[in-house]
């Protein structure tokens, strides 16, 4: 029998006749949204639909939880638009403008946060069901970037100690890690080596289990913007911004002080623990006052920042330590 | 392609120049009045002209190598009204530090630059502009005598490499040469073409010695 081979010899396409990868993949990912579509009904007019909610800026889900009388500050909430066009998140660039204008592409269902390490009930949990396992509710923190400036955020969620009642960490577990995704398609920034990717961030386990550490998934009454941390991230009020990572996909409870992505780039400048505190000054700058966002303009001076950003209930998680050398 | 404006065209020339360099501030001015200048309009206005003293520094110091290489003369007519640019941008950069971070307390500003060294470079390129800009006027070249006024101007050769500093450190902590990068190869060539030419006469004039 003839077999007929290309004249190249060996069994392999030519390389014009394969498939591109971006094109065989959007036909697999058109394909799937069908098949969901034929299911759940409607829902990729939802997926279409979503995209274009997240690049407006408004009308993405609402989350509808309820405001907790025990988490609120008498300042006045930073408008929506500053929150969600002024961000920190380098994985889509490090201008603060870039994340509200790439992050909408990237996309944030499905999504599963994987829980391990030391802990009783390691699981992976898809966004629905960590939406549902404990009543989300709304907290107003404000929110300290080290950079010096602030804001104040409607968040939605509820106590990350709520997760650890549920994988129940064991004695070994000192401290807890949290991983951001690494969506090398969608976060442009990836491809510059600014930090040691995956962003990786971390809390001593007694700080992960104080009740003011929020697992957040919504802000201003809907699901978290892609730019704010999309579909789920951790709030930690009394740190720096960067102590709460955001999209992430792994937690995990480990023995050792985690790596994190900051102290690694910079350890002279950004300490493990990075508590606001106005005594100890960024080596560049003053950490003594801040530019509320939205509201400290031409005629008004900075305002001083607060001893943990004012949350002094977390001042016994550190009792004993000298935090001019913790910073 | 050798061009020689005219006095007219050279006015024309001049006056385009000028408007140009001036639409970055009328854009502050502009977006500070329209709020179009992001949430932190204040931490804009004070990147923007920083940004902008560093682009005029860049291109005042491009006009000797540009005439040399091109041969058009005329264009050091230009370079008193650039660098007095750069001048203006970087009273802007200063005044913005001054009020905005520190809302004129002087001790406080003061304690600040003293502290920070990345704040201490800016703070002394910006100072040792002052001389330049104040003996920019025809009447001070002549007052001083133009071999000392020359001397004198040469502190750019100090100032831009400062500027450069600065930037670099501000954006070390983010690991964000990329901007940093851009500007300091432009200064460098720049300054680099100058040692070239410096040393080639420098040759030249032994070379003549010799021969004599």
């Amino acid at each position: 029998m003839l077999i007929k081979r290309p004249p190249n010899g060996i069994d392999i396409p030519f390389p014009s006749e394969i498939t591109p990868r971006a094109i065989f993949e959007s036909r697999r990912d058109f394909i799937r949204k069908l098949a969901v579509g034929s299911i759940a009904g409607g829902s990729l007019l939802e997926m279409a639909t979503r995209n274009a909610f997240a690049e407006s800026g408004s009308g993405l889900q609402k989350l509808g939880g309820k405001p907790n009388p025990n988490y609120v500050v008498p300042d006045k909430p930073t408008s929506y638009s500053d929150a969600t066009t002024y961000n920190n998140y380098y994985e889509f660039g490090t201008d603060k403008s870039m994340p509200a204008r790439y992050a909408p592409a990237m996309k944030t269902r499905p999504w599963t946060v994987a829980i391990e390490g030391e802990v009783k009930k390691p699981m992976t949990l898809d966004i629905d069901m960590l939406t549902k396992l404990a009543p989300v509710e709304e907290r107003i923190y404000r929110l300290r970037c080290v950079e010096g400036w602030s804001m104040v955020i409607p968040w939605e969620g509820y106590s990350f100690s709520e997760l650890m009642k549920k994988v129940e960490p064991t004695s070994n577990a000192k401290f807890v890690e949290f991983v951001t995704v690494e969506d090398k398609d969608a976060m442009i920034g990836l491809r510059r080596p600014v930090l040691d990717w995956p962003y990786v961030e971390g809390l001593r386990i007694d700080e992960a289990a104080h009740p003011l550490t929020l697992l957040t998934l919504g802000m201003y009454g809907q699901v978290l913007p892609n730019q704010n941390g999309a579909p789920v991230r951790i709030v930690v009020p009394w740190k720096y911004g960067f102590k709460s990572a955001k999209s992430i996909v792994k937690i995990r409870f480990v023995r050792e002080q985690p790596r994190t992505a900051w102290n690694v780039a910079a350890p002279n400048e950004y300490g493990f623990y990075s508590n606001v505190n106005p005594q100890v000054d960024h080596p560049r700058w003053s950490q003594a006052s801040e530019r509320r966002i939205g509201e400290d303009g031409f005629f008004s001076k900075k305002r001083p920042t607060l001893m943990f950003n004012g949350y002094s209930q977390v001042a016994s998680l550190y009792s004993g330590m000298d935090l001019k050398k913790h910073y | 392609m050798a061009f020689n404006p005219a006095p007219r065209q050279l006015a024309a020339i001049k006056a385009i120049v000028f408007t140009l360099a001036l639409l970055p501030f009328a854009r502050l001015v502009w977006g500070g009045f329209a709020g179009q200048l992001g949430a932190n309009p204040l931490e804009f206005i004070t990147w923007s002209t920083g940004d902008w003293t560093l682009y005029f520094l860049c291109i005042t110091l491009a006009i000797t190598p540009l005439r040399r290489l091109s041969s058009w003369n005329w264009l050091v007519r230009l370079r008193r009204m650039l660098g007095l640019f750069a001048f203006f941008y970087a009273s802007l950069h200063f005044t913005a530090f001054f009020w905005f971070d520190h809302f004129f307390d002087v001790p406080e500003m003061l304690k600040d630059v003293a502290k920070r060294p990345f704040i201490l470079v800016g703070f002394t390129a910006f100072v040792l502009l002052i001389p330049l800009a104040v003996t920019s006027t025809n009447g001070m070249v002549k007052w001083i005598g133009a071999k000392r006024w020359q001397w004198l101007h040469r502190l750019i050769y100090v100032i831009a490499p400062l500027g450069i500093l600065h930037f670099w450190w501000m954006r070390a902590g983010k690991h964000n040469f990329e901007q940093p990068l851009i500007f300091g190869s432009i200064v460098a060539v720049l300054l680099l073409l100058r040692v070239m030419w410096a040393l080639k006469k420098r040759r030249k004039e032994r070379g003549l010695l010799h021969a004599a």
